[in-house]
């Protein structure tokens, strides 16, 4: 095909009107602007304002931010903190290292497809069904508790071993099930993206795999990784489904007591809620607005 | 085609080349070993809990009496999932009504608009779904528009809490979609032809963006069957809280109705992954957790 005739009907066809600066496109986009306006920015406007006011009189304040240091707020937002953190790095870690194995460990392909569906699917097996799934596995009554204590004699609710799935470190075990899925999913096309000839590269240098690893991949690879990390941070930051089905709110998560808020069963003061409400929201803007400038990071790099 | 350099080199020269570099020394060994060790590790983590379930559900007796219990005896059951997908196939509808004409019209005419629309879909990962749903009650219980004293109002609420909710999936989808074809070429050839903006969107447009929607809209719907924390505040008849629900009360029946949620997430991403073959994975970072 020549270049004229496509170039002629570019200019026929959309019209580029010279001399109209003023346009109406901008219309076109307009229902969804509104949309997201009426569902989400004026109602979390709504909560923003609120929470700049006094609950009863309506008049500006602060009082609501000051009370977030109240001691039952900073543990809950030092729990939701501490179990993001850790799901985020052990979910990371290990999520990579699965990644690695199945592309780059000299795996079976077929592996790799099999984790990789898989990951899709339980990257979206969560809520209210996972929480379930634990209980009948590492619950009280859980077969996996069960076959420990009848076959082993290992009692992990005991005192020897204290477990419970009802705690901290259980709700970590459980949101790991869709921790470890998520980052399997972003880790596995940026390592495919390491290109193979940076390793030959490196290798006609005379660089050993694990230097190759230390001085190119690690490097390239590390906005990816961090970024994805974070982005698991704010992934069980943001859970509420979980944690309630589990624990029936007997860890306080900065979502529970957000939870309690809403059904208005433990402390009457709206105010204060909306506060809490924001400092999450400041917490995820802060954590997503780090793993997109991460990402654009990576893109450079793994661009295929 | 290629440039007149690459025709000029002596044939077979690059793939001797590249044949030469291959024998690479094959590092069998402690390398694979663990590659192994941590596949057999993360299966045994990931199937563990689904096999326990399995098994919970299968466990009153007679056998599968847990599944006949909730499918033929319990109507809440049948209704709740009836609910979900209905609300499901809504929001997709509005969901693609929406982003469609605006990502199209964005990669047309409005490349300056990119930024902000791509913004407004990353919001739904910044607002956990815990509180989209309190701003929504806080926003409709009174004022303007008081949809909490309705049960169409509730209704509207939790459709328009999923439809944002599916934004980030439903537009990456759909770009990328876009990207894949040569829009510009296909509207001019449909205006040329007389087309207005209507029939380009509904006859052009939507036929060869088909992966992008079914993809986007299992992905959707996969998540509005299971998601809870909005569906419960809203006081919903869903899937959800009637799962959460029967978890509290039952002992069997909850296991079997995990199973069949599982199933349907695991249809839906079946779907998601054949049509997809070769195309990046979309991740879900909001929804049900």
């Amino acid at each position: 095909m020549t270049v004229a005739p496509s170039a002629a009907t570019a200019q026929g066809a959309l019209p580029a009107r010279p001399g109209r600066r003023f346009s109406w496109a901008w219309l076109g986009v307009v229902p969804f602007f509104v949309f997201a306006a009426l569902f989400m920015i004026l109602p979390v406007g709504v909560l923003l304002a609120g929470s700049f006011e006094d609950a009863v009189t309506g008049a500006p304040t602060i009082q609501n931010y000051i009370d977030l240091t109240e001691p039952n707020i900073v543990e809950a937002y030092g729990t939701s903190i501490e179990i993001s953190l850790v799901t985020a790095i052990v979910g990371g870690f290990f999520g990579f290292l699965l990644a690695y194995a199945v592309i780059l460990g000299g795996l079976p392909r077929i592996l790799r497809t099999l984790l990789m569906t898989f990951s899709g699917v339980a990257s979206n097996f969560a809520g209210v069904p996972l929480a379930l799934a634990f209980t009948f596995t590492l619950g009280f009554q859980g077969l996996v508790t069960k076959f420990l204590a009848d076959s082993l004699g290992i009692d992990l609710y005991g005192k020897a071993i204290g477990f419970s799935l009802y705690t901290k470190l259980g709700l970590e075990i459980v949101y790991l099930y869709f921790q470890f899925p998520l980052m399997v999913l972003i880790m596995a096309p940026a390592i495919d993206g390491l290109r193979k000839e940076w390793r030959e590269a490196s290798e006609n240098l005379g660089a050993s795999p694990r230097e190759y690893w230390q001085h190119v991949a690690l490097p390239i690879l590390t906005p990816t990784l961090l970024g994805t990390m974070i982005l698991l941070f704010g992934n069980s930051f943001g859970a509420q489904a979980t944690a309630y089905q589990l624990t029936s709110g007997s860890i306080p998560l900065v979502t529970l007591l957000i939870s309690n808020q809403i059904s208005g069963d433990v402390f009457h003061n709206i105010g204060l809620g909306y506060a809490m409400a924001m400092g999450m929201v400041v917490i995820m803007a802060i954590a997503i607005g780090i793993y997109s400038r991460l990402q654009r990071t990576s893109e450079r790099w793994l661009r295929s | 085609m290629s440039g007149p350099g690459y025709g000029l080199r002596a044939p077979g020269a690059l793939e001797a080349i590249e044949s030469s570099a291959r024998p690479r020394p094959r590092r069998v060994g402690a390398g694979r070993i663990a590659s192994w060790i941590i596949f057999l590790a993360g299966v045994t983590y990931f199937i563990l809990p689904l096999i326990t379930t399995i098994a919970f559900s299968l466990r009153l007796q007679p056998f599968g009496q847990a599944y006949r219990n909730v499918i033929n005896q319990d109507p809440q059951f049948a209704s709740s999932l009836i609910y979900s997908g209905f609300i499901g196939i809504v929001t997709i509808v509005i969901s693609v009504l929406l982003i469609v004409p605006t990502a199209y019209w964005v990669r047309l005419r409005l490349p300056r608009v990119r930024p902000y629309v791509e913004f407004v879909t990353l919001l739904p990962f910044v607002i956990p779904p815990v509180i989209l749903v309190f701003a929504l009650l806080r926003a409709f219980s009174g004022g303007p528009l008081p949809l909490t004293t309705s049960d169409e109002g509730l209704n509207v609420m939790v459709v328009g809490a999923y439809v944002i909710l599916s934004f980030p999936y439903m537009y990456r989808a759909i770009d990328s979609g876009l990207r894949a074809i040569d829009i510009r070429t296909l509207t001019e050839a449909a205006q040329s032809m007389g087309a207005g903006w209507g029939r380009i969107l509904w006859a052009v447009i939507l036929p060869n963006l088909r992966v992008a929607l079914i993809s986007g809209a299992f992905l959707t719907l996969a998540i509005v069957i299971g998601e809870f924390t909005i569906a419960s505040f809203l006081v919903r008849p869903a899937f959800g809280p009637y799962l959460s629900l029967l978890g509290h009360d039952r002992a069997f029946e909850p296991a079997a109705v995990s199973i069949i949620s599982f199933g349907l997430t695991w249809m839906a991403m079946g779907i998601i992954a054949l049509l997809g073959r070769g195309s990046r994975q979309s991740v879900q970072v909001a929804g049900a957790r």
